[in-house]
């Protein structure tokens, strides 16, 4: 039984020439245009007075780039974390894969005598970028095993998993820092490129391929039917499973990447790389309008989360605050943050 | 020569939920373009068949095949999709996404890489005005009303372009016109030769629309006829299982239940209630062993008035007063203070919290009463859910078991059943029966009369003949306003009249 007959509506009356959106109103797309991604816009804009305000400094094009740069490996790790948040699950261990996929890609690549880090020198030195890449995308991978196929509690799995992964990183490097860093690191975390930071390039960039396949591919759309509804997004045909392990792996394989971006800006890798991050990762999502139980927010919301965070830091840094109160103004920040964004866009949060 | 092979035969299919037997070595066959209606009461395994049939569970033994060919892997929904397509009995929409993008999940554009979102607001507005449905297809789902959402349901699944349309009690959340607009394109489609399994608890819609009828009973196969052969009492009688299951519908009245007393000081009192742009100033009495209707279609507005009674929404204007207490507006903990109690629409939404118990769903808004000083007392809470497992006759597990296991009749038993724990002295039933089976019916609006019987007050607000024919008084609502009055013993077609807004009497 293969036939089809001709369905009631819609299907298959458009046939009219390809491409050619007649009747494209202005004014609907407008209103398919949800104004509430767009709510910190303006938050971001209100600080940047007030950073102008509290210190001349601020405007200049060193401090903003300073900003811009510090903030893209963080954003690497909200663009992953916001993926899978879409999709419903959660990946804490995100912020152990930041350090240990460029311990073990060192590792694996440096040579056993001669530097001051031992490695097993097992691999040729142009493989430690892929070799990177490919123990985030494992982390992923295994991350989406034990929560698809073993049905555990991810959020349980991948706190787990944080701390495994974090005590892997310290076993390996003995609890020291690596200072051995591969060129091809260095040339990603160090080079600018039309006058701003490649890593900033980058992020821009794979920030907007994701926000275009979110909005514009299927695959990328049945994100969003998975989180919001799983049953509905099966029902549809969606293999949500095979959706979410492959959306975990690209978060590991995000993560990997900003170790390499991290790792090659300081040219080091610290045994407590990442460590703490999980935090800000989360709060600059949902600041941003991500939804923590699926299905809701968007790739340009994470990024201005991202950036509000980051700019408030800034602003605080340039007015002065002593260090000793850092750790009470994190938090402090990203409640306001929280309060601020909640009204900036009238949407409850959840 | 043979004839065409099954559009779809199911053999021996037997599925297990844990210690329940949903499907016990079941068979059903529906020939092409045939209309096959599904019938058993709630819980025999009707909506775990439809399951097992598209892809979404997998049956624990025996066979399916669409067509003669064996169906598809487990797991390739996208060939299952080929073959039939289903309205589910529970929703199946993303409420975060739009009307536009909820009709074409996953099948936005096969030849495109991009999706078009103007072309497929085109396609979605095309398709929903074929089904007389007036929603912007760029509304979020979250924000229909019930109607609104089951047509977006059944406009998706029929427009799949599917040889085999599966429409699991479609029709219970549809007021009359709905079910007429939903026969009229299933018509359509009969007439170009798709086979239908329909599944609903109304009976008369089996006669209308269907050729043959298969039956089951606490998850086996019962029999298979053609419509025709059988009469409504056989069909009641090979659900139940008892001979004895006349049609007996309640009426008022009857049984010499006294008759509301005249100069009883009213229970439930309106003064100009008033909701802006759903129904205007309303003034209304109910008197002590009173059961009255507000009949109306989901348009007419009674389904808002029954959420403002219970607290559900604020009034625009005017008071609810019971026992001549005035209820303040918009809070459910004063109206359930007060003694209101409700059964909502959207069982789903409203009703149930899907993850916990049958017993804590059911003792909900009693936590109060089952245990000293703030404490809740397993012992008493399992009692109390014993006893309503056993007075409305639900089917499941036992106390434990979650909601989300039940049947969707026996679901909304456990609604029934909380509105009832705090012994209410106003019920207010926003359609009570919806998807529950014939017999279990009778029982609940039974327990409806009893209530009101014991001296209480109770609203049903429904479009359903058979909800409205317990209630001592029913009025009609038509775009907001009352148009009719009618005394118990009407006349169907004058009421139904009436709910439609032609023949206005006041
Ligand atoms: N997910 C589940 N987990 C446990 N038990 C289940 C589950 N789904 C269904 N059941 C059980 O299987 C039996 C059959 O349920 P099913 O939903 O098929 O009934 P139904 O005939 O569709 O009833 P209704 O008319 O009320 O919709 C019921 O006893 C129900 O409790
Ligand atoms: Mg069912």
């Amino acid at each position: 039984m293969t036939g089809t007959v001709r369905p009631l509506a819609a299907d298959g009356i458009d046939s009219g020439p390809k491409g050619s959106p007649a009747g494209e109103r202005p004014l609907d797309r407008l209103k398919l245009i949800r104004w509430s991604d767009f709510s910190l816009v303006p938050v971001i804009l209100v600080l940047m007075l007030i950073g102008f305000i509290v210190s001349p400094v601020f405007l200049t094009s060193e401090n903003l780039i300073s900003v811009v740069q510090q903030s893209s490996e963080l954003s690497l790790l909200v663009l992953g974390q916001a993926l899978i948040l879409i999709c419903g699950r959660m990946d804490l261990s995100l912020e152990s894969t930041i350090g240990i996929a460029p311990v073990v890609a060192m590792w694996l690549v440096l040579p056993s005598e001669g530097g001051r880090f031992a490695g097993l020198g097992l691999l040729p030195t142009w493989s430690a970028i892929p070799l990177c890449l490919l123990v985030g995308l494992a982390i992923g991978a295994v991350n989406g095993f034990l929560m698809l196929k073993l049905r555990v509690n991810g959020f349980i799995a991948t706190l787990g998993m944080l701390t495994m992964l974090r005590g892997l990183h310290i076993g390996i490097t003995e609890g020291k820092s690596i200072t051995d860093v591969p060129e091809s690191f260095r040339y990603l975390g160090k080079s600018e490129w039309l006058g701003a930071p490649a890593a900033v390039w980058i992020c821009l960039a794979l920030f907007a391929v994701g926000g275009a396949a979110l909005a514009w591919l299927r695959h990328g759309r049945s994100l969003y039917a998975i989180g919001g509804n799983p049953e509905a997004a099966r029902a549809a045909g969606i293999r949500v499973d095979r959706v979410t392990w492959i959306v975990l792996a690209i978060g590991g394989l995000l993560a990997a990447f900003a170790g390499i971006l991290y790792t090659g800006h300081y040219g080091s890798v610290a045994a407590t790389q990442g460590n703490g991050w999980i935090f800000q990762v989360f709060a600059a999502a949902v600041i941003g309008g991500i939804s923590l139980k699926g299905g809701r927010g968007t790739l340009f919301g994470a990024l201005t989360g991202v950036l509000t965070l980051q700019l408030v830091v800034n602003v605080m840094t340039l007015g002065g605050v002593p260090a000793l109160w850092n750790q009470f103004l994190n938090g402090a920040i990203i409640i306001v943050a929280l309060v601020i964004s909640r009204f900036a866009s009238g949407e409850k949060q959840d | 020569m043979d004839q065409a092979p099954p559009a779809v035969q199911a053999e021996g299919v037997v599925k297990r939920f844990g210690p329940t037997v949903a499907l016990d070595g079941v068979r059903l066959t529906v020939q092409p373009g045939e209309s096959h209606a599904l019938v058993g009461r709630n819980g025999a395994g009707k909506s775990t068949l439809v399951s097992v049939l598209t892809g979404l569970h997998k049956a624990d033994a025996g066979t399916v095949a669409f067509g003669g060919e064996p169906a598809p892997a487990f797991g390739d929904t996208a060939a299952w999709q080929s073959r039939i397509a289903c309205v589910y009995q529970k929703s199946m929409v993303v409420p975060d996404l739009t009307v536009a993008e909820n009709l074409f999940l996953n099948r936005f554009d096969d030849n495109a890489r991009w999706i078009s979102w103007g072309r497929l607001r085109r396609r979605a507005e095309r398709l929903l005005a074929d089904y007389g449905v007036q929603v912007d297809p760029s509304t979020r789902a979250r924000d229909l009303a019930v109607e609104q959402r089951q047509f977006v349901e059944i406009a998706r699944a029929l427009s799949f372009g599917a040889r085999l349309i599966v429409l699991d009690e479609p029709t219970a959340q549809l007021d009359a016109r709905g079910i007429g607009r939903l026969f009229g394109k299933l018509r359509e489609l009969q007439a170009q030769g798709v086979a239908f399994l329909f599944i609903s608890h109304h009976l008369q819609e089996v006669y209308e629309l269907c050729t043959a009828v298969t039956v089951y009973r606490d998850a086996r196969h019962v029999l298979t006829a053609p419509v025709a052969d059988i009469a409504k009492a056989e069909l009641v009688a090979a659900m139940t299982g008892e001979q004895s299951a006349g049609a007996t519908a309640w009426h008022a009245g009857g049984d010499g239940a006294a008759a509301p007393d005249e100069s009883a000081e009213p229970v439930l009192r309106t003064e100009g209630l008033t909701v802006q742009g759903q129904f205007e100033p309303l003034d209304l009495e109910v008197r002590p062993g009173e059961v009255l209707g507000l009949a109306g279609s989901a348009a007419s507005g009674n389904t808002a008035l029954g959420e403002t009674l219970a607290g559900m929404r604020k009034a625009g204007g005017g008071t609810v007063r019971v026992h001549g207490r005035a209820v303040r507006s918009g809070s459910v903990p004063h109206a359930l203070d007060a003694g209101i109690g409700y059964i909502p629409e959207d069982r789903h939404d409203q009703g149930l919290v899907l993850e916990r118990s049958v017993a804590e769903n059911a003792t909900l808004t009693v936590t109060d009463q089952l245990g000293p000083w703030g404490t809740v007392l397993p012992s008493r809470t399992r009692e109390f859910a014993r006893s309503v497992i056993a007075s409305l006759d639900i089917k499941t597990q036992g106390p434990e078991q979650p909601v989300s296991g039940l049947s969707g009749g026996n679901q909304q038993k456990v609604v029934v059943a909380r509105a009832l724990a705090r012994e209410p002295s106003v019920l207010v039933a926003v359609r009570p029966t919806a998807g529950v089976d014939i017999k279990s019916k009778d029982s609940l609006l039974g327990v409806v009369r009893r209530v009101a019987d014991e001296g209480n007050a109770a609203v049903i607000i429904s479009d359903e003949l058979d909800d409205l024919r317990v209630c001592d008084r029913v009025l009609a609502l038509f775009h907001g306003r009352v148009v009719a009055t009618f005394a118990s013993g009407w006349n169907d077609g004058e009421l139904v009249a009436a709910m439609e807004g032609v023949g206005e009497r006041e």
